[in-house]
């Protein structure tokens, strides 16, 4: 009986990692939270600096020099949650003794990156045609559809932050000028809440 | 009433490595060898003799092709082949419910 019972098992198991990225850690969540309110307070000072009210709402002439820093602060800010997300989930899938590069992680970045090119270049428009209080409603809403369709490929949890984030882009594109702050509550509040409600659950 | 019947236990998948090439060709369409070999921790020849075996059966079907200059194989299970891997799969289950 027992033979059969572990290849009941087995096949679960075999089933469960090679379709679903299961190595993704809470903790790459906290980490990019927290440089995303590191990014946003950023921007709050760049704009103050200059005395740009953000929350005017209105389609903005910003000089070059202040387009510069907001990019550079984007960027980095990009750039950094990524390290830091990479970082925690390679060490987590080390521990597990899972590849990290897999035909599950190929699968997941797929399937986010559709919805994040698009969304990347439609912020990009909008900066073009001057509305800049769109570009943080937009980032939300189209960062949360990449999470609800890489959610079919790893944990199912991250649909339900997918959406969280999505409601909070429209809500953002609502309240028009409240951009910012909306922009920190969801990358920056939303992953660190869900970050370590990640960590307990899957420790 | 259910009737438990042994005979649903099919031979062809009672080895640790085919249960893993089917479990895995069940819920992914095309699986390319290496990707394969990374999962079930096999070593070539070990992983080239059960697809063979599972080709002869007609439970899954090969595919090569060139990516860029390497030739590469890819598997994806067949209906006849997903058909008796879940029966095969229901039968455990039975065996085990019935334990």
């Amino acid at each position: 009986m027992n033979k059969y019972e572990n290849d009941l098992t087995h096949i679960r198991q075999m089933m469960e990692r090679s379709s679903t990225f299961i190595s993704l850690s809470g903790l790459s969540g906290v980490g990019a939270g927290l440089v995303a309110i590191v990014g946003c307070l950023m921007t709050f000072y760049i704009l103050g600096q200059h005395n740009i009210d953000y929350f005017d709402g209105k389609p903005n002439y910003y000089s070059y020099q202040v387009l510069w820093q907001l990019a550079s602060v984007a960027i980095v800010t990009l750039v950094l949650a990524l390290i830091s997300g990479v970082y925690f989930t390679a060490k987590k899938s080390k521990k597990l003794g899972y590849p990290l590069w897999s035909a599950a992680t190929r699968n997941t970045i797929n399937a986010a990156a559709i919805p994040l090119v698009t969304g990347g270049i439609f912020c990009i428009i909008i900066t073009y045609h001057h509305l800049f209080y769109m570009v943080a409603p937009c980032m939300l809403i189209f960062y949360g559809l990449a999470l609800v369709s890489a959610s079919k490929y790893t944990q199912s949890d991250i649909f339900w932050l997918g959406l969280c984030e999505l409601t909070l882009g429209l809500l953002a594109a609502v309240f028009v000028g409240y951009g910012l702050v909306f922009w920190g509550i969801g990358f920056g509040i939303l992953h660190i809440v869900y970050g370590i409600w990640m960590y307990q659950k899957y420790k | 009433m259910k009737d438990i019947d042994i005979s649903n236990i099919n031979k062809d998948f009672e080895s640790r490595v085919r249960l893993g090439i089917m479990s895995i060709l069940m819920v992914n369409e095309w699986v390319n060898f290496n990707d394969m070999k990374q999962m079930l921790e096999l070593s070539d020849g070990n992983l080239a003799s059960h697809t063979i075996a599972l080709e002869g059966k007609n439970y899954i079907e090969v595919r090569k092709a060139f990516v860029g200059r390497k030739p590469e194989t890819s598997y994806r299970a067949t209906v006849a082949g997903k058909l008796s891997f879940q029966k095969h799969i229901e039968a455990l289950a039975a065996l085990i419910g019935k334990g």
